[in-house]
C-alpha cells in the first residue's frame, strides 16, 4: 500500500458557482456564472480531448449546460412555482478561471412576498461546492451560501419596513445624481452663469452681492426639480411614456444647449424656464432609472416620493458646493474664461459626444 | 473693479473646482474588465484543463467510469478516493477533494464507516481544517485497526500542526512495526526537529536515506524535502537550498516542496530568482503569494496585475465562508498591502487553529510589525515550550522582547 505522507494543502479556490436574482415584480431576472472546469468535470466539455475548452466546444453543449444546471435550481414565490427560461449562453472570467455566464429569467404567478430558492447543482459531484447566492429586490441586497447540508432557503421580501423602504429610496436618488454624471452637467452647466449678470453690450460681470446669485440658483433649482418630478410621476405610474433612446439623446441635447448658451446667448434671459422646460426630459429619464432597478409594486407612491427627495439631496450637494467657490471667484479673470466660458465648453463637447452616440447607437469613445 | 487683483486663494479655488470637472467629465466609469461577452472566434481557447494526457487523469477516467456502474463498490471507490486525494496535493488543488469525498458519499454519512473510508475522510476533514473532526475518525481507526499505518501516520501530523508535539510523536511509535524504517525515522524525527533536537533530527534522517536504497521516489522526496526544511531552520541555507534542489528534481511539481524553495530565496534576498521559479504557476495561489512577495521586493512591471489576482482570490475564498488561507492572507497583508494591523487579526486568528512553524513566524512578524508585543504572547510562550529550533523565528521573537 502507498502511503500518503504530507497532507494536502488548498492552493486554489474551490468549486463555487456565483448566482445573482434581481427581482422586478413577478418577474426574476437571473444571471449564473458556471467554471468552465465544473462542467467539464459533469459532463465533458472537451471534445477532441486536448486540454483546452474552446468557445465552439461550449457552445456546441449549450443544450446540456442548460439542461444540467437548471435541472439543479428551482424558484418559488410564495410556494408557487417560478419557472425558469433560459436566455442565452455568454463568458466570463473569474481570478480562478473561466465561467460559462447562464441569462436567464423566470416568471412567478404574483409578485412573491418570500422567494424560496432550491439549489443543488454539484452536490453531488462535489460536496465542497457551493453556490453564492445574491438576491436584489430594488429595496436591498442580500447575500446567501448553499451548500450540501444548506439547499433551500427562503428569502421574505415583506420584512422591509415602509421607513427603511424610504431611506433605501432616497439613498438611490442621491446615488443617481453622483453616477449620472449627465443630469450633473446639466445643472453645472445652467448655475455657472448664476454668480454673473449679462451685460446688454455682451460680455459678463461679476454679480454685486450674494443675494440675487442665491436667487437665481434657488429659481433654477426649484424649477428643474419640479419639472423632473412631474414626469417621473407620470411615467413610473405609466401614464405618459417616451421611448428611452429619444429620452436619452433629448437628455443630452439638453446639456449641449445649456452649456452652448454661456457662450453664445441662445435661450431667453430667464434660464429657469429653461430648466423647467429641459427639466421635463430628464424626468423621463430618472424613471427609466427607477424601471431597471425594478419598483416594487407596493408603496409606489413612497418608493416615487423618496427618490425625488433623493434627488434633491444630490442637487442640494452640488448646489453647497459650487455656490461659495463660484462666489468667491466670480471677480477673476479665470472664473469668466476658464470656469464660465472654458467648463461650458468641455461640457457642450462631452455632451456633443454623447448625443451623437445615443441618436446613432453608436460608441465614440 | 477688483478684477486685475486676483487673489490666490481665489485662483486655487478655481483652478480645482475646473480640473474636478473636467476629471469627473474625462475619467467616466469604464465597463469592467470581467464583463460577460460572447466570444466571436469559434476557436478561442477559454480554459486550460489539467490535461488529459496525464497517465494519472486516464486513470482517473476509467475509476470513475467503474464506480458510476457500481457506486457502492468500497474497493473502486477507495481506489479513486485516494487518487482524487493524492492529486489534490501535488496539484494543491481542493476540487479533487471535494471529488474523492462524493466517491465515498455512500459511507460518508454512516454511524461506522469502515477503517479505510474514515482515514480518508480524516485527510479531507484535516484539509478543510476541521482538525478535531479529522482526529476523532482516526481515534477510532487506531482503536479498531491498530495495525494501520496510515491512520498513526496522519494522526501524527495533524497532532504536529496543532503544535501538540508529545502526542504526536507517540503517534510515531507504532509505525516502528509496520511501516519501513525510514518512514518511522522521517515521523519520528521530524517531530524531534521541531522541539530542540533539530541537528540530530537531521542526521537521523540522512542516514536512514542513506542505507535505504530502496526507497520509492515519493519517500525519497519526502525525506529530502523535510532534510531541506530543518536545514533551512537551522541557518544552513546553502544545504537547504541544495536539498530542495534534489528534491525537485525527483518531482518539480511539487507544490509544496517549491513553495517552501521559494521561501527561502525571498529569505536570502534572491528575489529574481525566485519569482523566475514560481512565475508560470499563478494558478498555484500559495505560489502566486511568493511572486508576489518576490515582484514586491524586486519592484516587477506588471506587479499589480498579480496583487489584484490574489486579493480577488482572497475575497472570493471569504466569500464562501472559508478561513483556511488566514496564514497566507496575512503575509500578503502585511508583506504587500503593509496593514499591520489586519495581518496580526488574520494570523492571530489563524495561530488559534494551526501551529506549524511558518504558522508562528507570520504571528510574530506581524505582531512586531503591529508594535504590539502583549498580542504575541502566546506565540513567544509556545517558542519557549517547544524549544523550536529557527534562526529568522528567533531573531523576530528577539526584536519583540526588545520592544516590551
Amino acid at each position: 500500500m502507498v502511503l500518503l505522507f504530507a497532507l494536502p494543502a488548498l492552493a486554489h479556490k474551490p468549486s463555487d458557482s456565483y448566482l445573482t436574482l434581481t427581482v422586478q415584480g413577478q418577474r426574476v431576472e437571473g444571471r449564473w456564472d458556471i467554471a468552465l472546469r465544473d462542467l467539464d468535470n459533469a459532463i465533458g466539455l472537451d471534445h477532441d480531448g486536448n486540454g483546452a475548452i474552446t468557445w465552439a466546444e461550449l457552445r456546441d453543449r449549450e443544450a446540456d449546460v442548460t439542461a444540467l444546471a437548471f435541472g439543479h435550481l428551482a424558484l418559488a414565490g410564495d410556494g408557487a412555482p417560478c419557472p425558469l427560461r433560459p436566455r442565452g449562453l455568454r463568458v466570463t472570467s473569474h481570478s480562478d478561471g473561466a465561467y460559462a455566464v447562464l441569462d436567464f429569467d423566470a416568471a412567478c404567478p404574483a409578485e412573491p412576498h418570500a422567494l424560496a430558492v432550491e439549489y443543488t447543482l454539484f452536490f453531488d459531484l462535489d460536496p465542497q461546492h457551493r453556490g453564492i447566492v445574491r438576491i436584489d429586490d430594488g429595496a436591498g441586497t442580500r447575500a446567501a451560501i448553499f451548500s450540501p447540508q444548506d439547499r433551500r432557503q427562503i428569502f421574505e421580501r415583506s420584512s422591509l419596513h415602509p421607513l427603511r423602504q424610504l431611506g433605501a429610496a432616497i439613498r438611490l436618488g442621491v446615488e443617481h445624481i453622483f453616477a449620472g454624471i449627465d443630469h450633473l452637467c446639466f445643472l453645472v452647466a445652467l448655475l455657472l452663469p448664476s454668480v454673473l449678470v449679462r451685460q446688454p453690450g455682451g460680455g459678463w460681470a461679476p454679480v454685486p452681492r450674494l443675494r440675487p446669485a442665491l436667487a437665481d440658483v434657488l429659481k433654477i433649482v426649484t424649477a428643474f426639480t419640479l419639472a423632473h418630478s412631474i414626469t417621473l410621476t407620470l411615467s413610473a405610474l405609466q401614464i405618459l411614456r417616451l421611448p428611452s433612446r429619444l429620452v436619452e439623446s433629448g437628455i443630452a441635447a439638453s446639456v449641449v444647449v445649456a452649456a452652448v448658451n454661456n457662450v453664445v446667448p441662445i435661450l431667453a434671459d430667464d434660464r429657469w424656464a429653461a430648466a423647467f422646460a429641459l427639466g421635463l426630459l430628464h424626468g423621463f429619464g430618472f424613471s427609466a432609472t427607477l424601471m431597471d432597478l425594478g419598483l416594487p409594486r407596493q408603496n409606489l407612491a413612497l418608493t416615487l416620493f423618496g427618490f425625488n427627495v433623493g434627488v434633491e439631496i444630490g442637487q442640494m450637494c452640488v448646489v453647497a458646493a459650487f455656490v461659495p467657490l463660484a462666489y468667491l471667484s466670480r471677480k477673476t479673470w479665470f472664473y469668466r474664461r476658464v470656469g464660465l466660458v472654458g467648463g461650458s465648453l468641455v461640457i457642450a463637447g462631452v455632451a456633443g459626444v454623447w448625443l451623437v452616440e445615443r441618436a446613432f447607437a453608436v460608441k465614440l469613445f | 473693479m477688483a478684477v486685475r487683483g486676483v487673489n490666490r486663494t481665489q485662483v486655487i479655488f478655481g483652478a480645482t473646482g475646473a480640473l474636478v470637472l473636467v476629471g469627473a467629465l474625462v475619467f467616466r466609469p469604464s465597463a469592467r474588465a470581467d464583463a460577460p461577452r460572447v466570444p466571436t472566434d469559434d476557436a478561442e481557447v477559454l480554459e486550460h484543463l489539467p490535461s488529459s494526457r496525464d497517465p494519472a487523469e486516464r486513470q482517473r477516467i476509467e475509476l470513475r467510469r467503474t464506480l458510476a456502474a457500481r457506486p457502492d463498490d468500497l474497493r473502486t471507490a477507495l481506489g479513486l478516493a485516494r487518487l482524487d486525494i493524492e492529486t489534490s496535493r501535488k496539484r494543491a488543488d481542493p476540487r479533487y477533494l471535494g471529488q474523492a469525498q462524493a466517491a465515498l458519499a455512500p459511507w460518508w454519512d454512516r454511524p461506522s464507516p469502515p477503517a479505510q473510508v474514515l482515514v480518508l475522510r480524516a485527510t479531507i476533514r484535516q484539509s478543510l481544517h476541521d482538525f478535531d473532526g479529522a482526529l476523532a475518525d482516526l481515534d477510532r481507526v487506531v482503536s479498531q485497526a491498530p495495525d494501520d499505518p496510515q491512520a498513526w501516520l496522519t494522526r501524527s501530523v495533524i497532532l504536529s500542526v496543532q503544535g501538540r508535539y508529545a502526542e504526536a510523536k507517540a503517534s510515531c511509535q507504532p509505525l516502528r512495526a509496520l511501516v519501513p524504517a525510514v518512514v518511522f525515522t522521517l515521523c519520528d524525527a521530524s517531530i524531534d526537529a521541531l522541539t530542540g533536537g533539530a541537528a540530530g533530527a537531521y542526521d537521523r534522517i540522512e542516514q536512514s536515506l542513506a542505507t535505504s536504497t530502496g526507497a520509492s521516489a515519493d519517500v525519497r522526496e519526502w525525506a529530502l524535502s523535510n532534510l531541506a526544511e530543518i536545514a533551512a531552520r537551522l541557518g544552513r541555507d546553502d544545504d537547504a537550498a541544495h536539498l530542495f534542489q534534489q528534491a525537485l528534481a525527483l518531482d518539480g511539481d511539487d507544490a509544496y516542496a517549491l513553495a517552501a524553495y521559494v521561501d527561502l530565496l525571498l529569505d536570502e534576498g534572491h528575489d529574481d530568482q525566485a519569482a523566475r521559479l514560481v512565475a508560470d504557476r499563478t494558478d498555484n495561489d500559495n505560489l502566486l503569494l511568493r511572486l508576489v512577495l518576490a515582484e514586491n521586493a524586486t519592484g516587477a512591471r506588471g506587479a499589480s496585475a498579480h496583487v489584484d489576482l490574489l486579493a480577488a482570490r482572497y475575497d472570493a475564498s471569504r466569500l464562501r465562508g472559508d478561513t483556511v488561507h488566514r496564514r497566507e492572507e496575512a503575509r500578503f497583508v502585511l508583506g504587500v498591502k503593509r496593514d499591520a494591523r489586519r495581518a496580526l487579526e488574520l494570523a492571530r486568528g489563524n495561530w488559534a487553529v494551526q501551529r506549524e512553524p511558518w504558522d508562528l513566524r507570520v504571528f510574530l512578524a506581524a505582531a512586531l510589525a503591529a508594535k504590539d508585543p502583549t498580542a504575541a504572547a502566546p506565540g513567544l510562550a509556545f517558542l519557549d515550550e517547544s524549544h523550536l529550533e529557527d534562526v529568522r523565528i528567533r531573531a523576530i521573537a528577539q526584536s519583540l522582547r526588545a520592544l516590551r
